[in-house]
């Protein structure tokens, strides 16, 4: 026995101990920091959105009684709807502006812009809405009616906080002394900000009319391209995937079918783009810009992916449920149709649904195929018309809007992500509930 | 008869033929349906089967050749006359389409007989007329050789649909007669239909391969279209990216590579070390609530369209960090101009990567065996020691792997870019300055103003050959290590 003390205890943390629990708790903060990065710029993100979004739901509407004057809408006055379909916007401007200074005559507003000037701040798209109220029924002329118009774009900038009085010295759109009056007519009630239905339900606008413009034509345009990629992609994605997997002999031409579907999940999406662009706009001359081409071309990337997850979903029936039904007498076409496939639905379904989210918010190959923002005017009427002529998509349209340099349209931008983003959370919230309803555990 | 009134025709007589032949089974047995081989539905679709694929099969491509033929007949009538005339052989083309089908809508409505149009004899004065009303917009006057070819297109599309709609509907007729001739006790009907069946999933399995062949083959051909008009030397080893619309553009892929691979250079920067780290502590230290609520918000991340990253940068980041780094900034300098620079696409880039390196590396990670955790700890080391010197080292090549693949995928992202970087093509190295990619120049070539044939336009395929290259490259370089360097538990 040596009679030395031991220089180290159990009791005495050493330095090196030291080092290595301070290390050890540098690595946990380190691991801890990574995830609130990432959970912060998930915050950063959405808050934006909302931020910036919300207030694209509303827009600023002017209420006019404006008297439809038959001395300028029908000179004649037999009510002919010929002569006055021949009456242009042109005409109809001024019974605008009679209108306006109507207003401020009633109210007792006084203010420095000239009467011509007045009818700015209406938006430029409502003499045809006036034009096509007066053609839908002529016996409404004469009449004084209550209307809601859309400001301009300018002013509802104004009042959502864009512009100043002095950040519009310069501009030819708008000035101090319409911000001036608005604000009067905002004290008496006449002008607000609404929410507006036509931003979800209505097409897109020029250049000078962001306050008109809306993404409705857009959605439907993705839903028609949505419709063509399920139907093409989900039964030769099945079946691709089910011969692949249950009948083709295992020798090098299917591994090499494996490696290439696998690689083709990989692809940038642009080279889709590029191949419907070859291939089906110039080589068999499909109409351009429709909701058709851009659903083949998405079919074209969806495809791996549903045949990856249908794969998977075969592999995972167990090959006792497979052998029972051999064993009884079934053929290997009506085991697999009969027992394997119902089984592996819900895997398959899953996969389906989350392949078309992925589709929905892919821009880049809609862009080369021509499916940029306004295209279409107006609604398609009927099915065909909704797949072949042209036509925009929401991730399209929302880039064309960001690509405009007007703030409002910025603004409409967010605002149309807000909806792509609701229609891409109901279709992955619905594949997580069906998963969570239909899986089964073997 | 229009192409949608045929397909009509081989559904009805499908749909007939199912019902027929099933009925017919039955009472072929005696209405005693032990006595079949088969179930009567099979009978059925055997005749279903027969009255509709093969006939399909023939309209699919009796179309596509009858197309092509006729347009390589017309190119040939017209060029020597667009030869002599210096005009474009693509313009008259669709001239020629649309007076065709506007010919076409005439004889539809009424207002020319089919006999007018297709008898080379009979002269049409007086067709603009005609032609507007029927719908067709008309710029100037109708020049004689490009109504001929109208007229000849015209005549022979009409003679091969009505061929094509005959052979086809006999067809159908005589492989629906056939199948229910076919019907007996005896006839293995059910062995036939899975024979057929098993036919129509190799078929839909090739289909799925052409396109990837597909893929490669169209960018190949424009490609090569591209590559006997500009050098491909030049295009390789160049340095400028300067396309004009006269003629001395310089096109070369270096300044936009260099864009590509720094902007990526920089998300993954980003993306690798938060991901890493989120998936070791997720895998390692964290609890069970924890982990089921971090993981599904950062895939979160991943499930949100490019658009989205693409307007945040140019919108929001964008000018966050100018208010730092540009004028009257917080810092007072002036390194920042535009919003628009290397580092506000990459950061955002990153962050749509943090969930693709962290879910792939959590995935390994997990799959590394318990045995040997318990053997470090045994050993006395700390968590962060084990996880340094045992599970990282076992787990590098799928890590590896995830980076790569976070690699390509940077590599081939656009929107984020197009939005976020600029477009400005030259080997800079200030990462607050914008920069160019080669996935913005495949968009902005291919959506301008210019010519299909011309240089620009063209390039933008070879741009896209060489970027499908290099993620196909990452792709199976990834895979490799994977497969080759992972260690194999029992």
């Amino acid at each position: 026995m040596t009679d030395t003390t031991p220089s180290t205890s159990l009791f005495k943390i050493s330095d090196r101990t030291k080092g290595r629990n301070a290390a050890e708790k540098r690595f946990r903060f380190y691991g801890i920091t990574a995830i609130s990065i990432g959970l912060f710029m998930l915050l950063v993100l959405a808050s934006t959105i909302v931020l910036r979004g919300t207030s694209a739901f509303q827009q600023t509407f002017i209420t006019l009684d404006v008297e439809l004057l038959e001395a300028k809408l029908d000179k004649k006055g037999n009510r002919n709807i010929d002569d006055i379909k021949k009456v242009s916007t042109f005409g109809y401007k001024p019974i605008l502006a009679n209108a306006v200074s109507g207003l401020l005559e009633k109210n007792g507003i006084e203010t420095s812009l000239k009467k011509k000037e007045l009818s700015g701040i209406i938006s430029k798209s409502a003499p045809s809405q006036l034009r096509e109220y007066v053609l839908a029924d002529v016996s409404r002329i004469g009449q004084t009616i209550e209307f809601k118009f859309l400001t301009n774009g300018w002013i509802d900038g104004y009042l959502k906080g864009r512009y100043t009085r002095e950040s519009v010295a310069n501009s030819k759109f708008a000035s101090a002394e319409q911000f001036d009056l608005i604000d009067e007519l905002v004290k008496i009630g006449v002008v607000e900000k609404k929410f507006n239905l036509d931003f979800i339900l209505g097409a897109d606008a020029s250049d000078q009319r962001p306050e008109a413009s809306g993404i409705g034509v857009a959605v439907v345009g993705s839903f028609y391209m949505m419709l063509v990629v399920l139907i093409f992609s989900l039964p030769l994605g099945v079946a691709a995937s089910v011969y692949l997997e249950e009948f083709a002999k295992k020798n090098i031409f299917t591994d090499l079918i494996e490696i290439t579907i696998s690689n083709l999940a990989a692809v940038p999406s642009i080279v889709f783009g590029i191949l419907g662009l070859a291939v089906f706009i110039n080589y068999v001359n499909l109409p351009q810009s429709t909701p058709f081409v851009g659903g083949l071309v998405l079919t074209l990337m969806t495809l791996p992916t549903i045949i990856i997850s249908t794969r998977a979903s075969l592999k995972s029936v167990p090959p006792s449920i497979r052998d029972a039904a051999l064993g009884i007498g079934a053929s290997k076409m009506q085991t697999v149709f009969h027992h394997v496939l119902p089984l592996a639905a819900p895997g398959i379904f899953t996969g389906t649904i989350i392949g078309m989210a992925q589709a929905l918010g892919e821009s880049a190959p809609l862009l080369l195929i021509g499916m940029i923002g306004y295209i279409a005017t107006n609604m398609p009427a009927n099915i065909s018309e909704g797949l072949l002529s042209p036509n925009s998509a929401m991730p399209a349209q929302i880039y064309e809007w960001a690509k405009r340099a007007d703030p409002a349209f910025v603004e409409r931008a967010w605002g149309g992500i807000i909806i792509l983003l609701i229609f891409l959370l109901t279709m992955n919230t619905l594949a997580v509930v069906l998963r969570r309803k239909f899986e089964r555990r073997w | 008869m229009s192409t949608y009134s045929v397909l009509g025709l081989l559904f009805l007589f499908a749909i007939f033929g199912f019902f027929f032949g099933r009925t017919r089974a039955l009472s072929s047995a005696g209405g005693d349906i032990k006595k079949l081989h088969s179930l009567p539905q099979y009978y059925g679709l055997n005749a279903l089967f027969l009255a509709f694929f093969p006939p399909l099969l023939v309209l699919v491509l009796w179309t596509f050749a009858q197309s092509i033929f006729v347009d390589e007949r017309i190119k040939s009538e017209l060029s020597p006359w667009v030869l002599a005339e210096q005009k474009n052989i693509n313009l008259v083309v669709s001239e020629v389409d649309r007076l065709s089908d506007g010919l076409k809508a005439s004889v539809e409505l009424g207002s020319l007989t089919y006999q007018q149009v297709s008898d080379k004899t009979v002269g049409l004065d007086g067709i603009e007329n005609i032609l507007v009303t029927s719908g067709v917009f008309l710029t100037d006057d109708i020049q004689a050789p490009i109504l001929a070819a109208a007229r000849l297109k015209f005549y022979m599309e009409t003679l091969g649909n009505s061929f094509r709609n005959w052979i086809v509907i006999i067809g159908s007729v005589i492989g629906l007669v056939w199948a229910l001739t076919q019907v007996n006790l005896n006839f293995r009907a059910r062995s036939r239909v899975e024979q057929m069946v098993l036919m129509l999933l190799a078929a839909a399995a090739t289909l799925a391969i052409f396109t990837s062949v597909g893929i490669v083959l169209s960018m190949l051909f424009e490609a090569l279209r591209f590559f006997g008009m500009h050098p491909w030397t030049d295009f390789f080893f160049g340095s400028t990216w300067a396309p004009s619309f006269s003629a001395g553009s310089e096109l070369s892929i270096l300044p936009l590579l260099w864009g590509t691979l720094y902007i990526s250079f920089v998300a993954l920067l980003v993306a690798v070390p938060i991901g890493l780290y989120a998936a070791i502590y997720l895998s390692e230290y964290a609890s069970r609530p924890v982990r089921a609520f971090a993981k599904p918000l950062l895939e979160v991340l991943a499930g949100i369209p490019t658009i989205v990253y693409g307007l945040f940068a140019l919108t929001t980041f964008g000018p966050f960090l100018r208010q730092f780094f540009g004028d009257g900034g917080f810092l007072g300098v002036e390194w920042m101009s535009d919003s628009r620079s290397v580092i506000t696409a990459g950061v955002v880039m990153g962050m749509m990567l943090i969930p693709f390196v962290s879910s792939l590396s959590d995935d390994i990670i997990n799959a590394v065996p318990q045995s040997l955790r318990d053997g470090s700890y045994g050993l006395g080391a700390t968590q962060s020691e084990t996880v340094r010197n045992v599970i990282l080292p076992a787990a590098l090549p799928g890590i590896i792997g995830a980076i790569l693949l976070a690699a390509s995928r940077a590599i081939g992202e656009t929107m984020i870019v197009v939005l976020g970087a600029g477009a400005v093509a030259k080997f800079a190295g200030n990462p607050l300055e914008a920069l160019t990619t080669i996935t913005t120049r495949i968009v902005s070539q291919l959506t301008g103003d210019l010519e299909f044939d011309s240089a620009e336009t063209l390039v933008a395929f070879a741009l896209g050959l060489t970027l499908f290259t290099i993620t196909l490259g990452l792709n199976v370089l990834a895979l490799y290590i994977v497969r080759r360097y992972r260690e194999q538990y029992e």
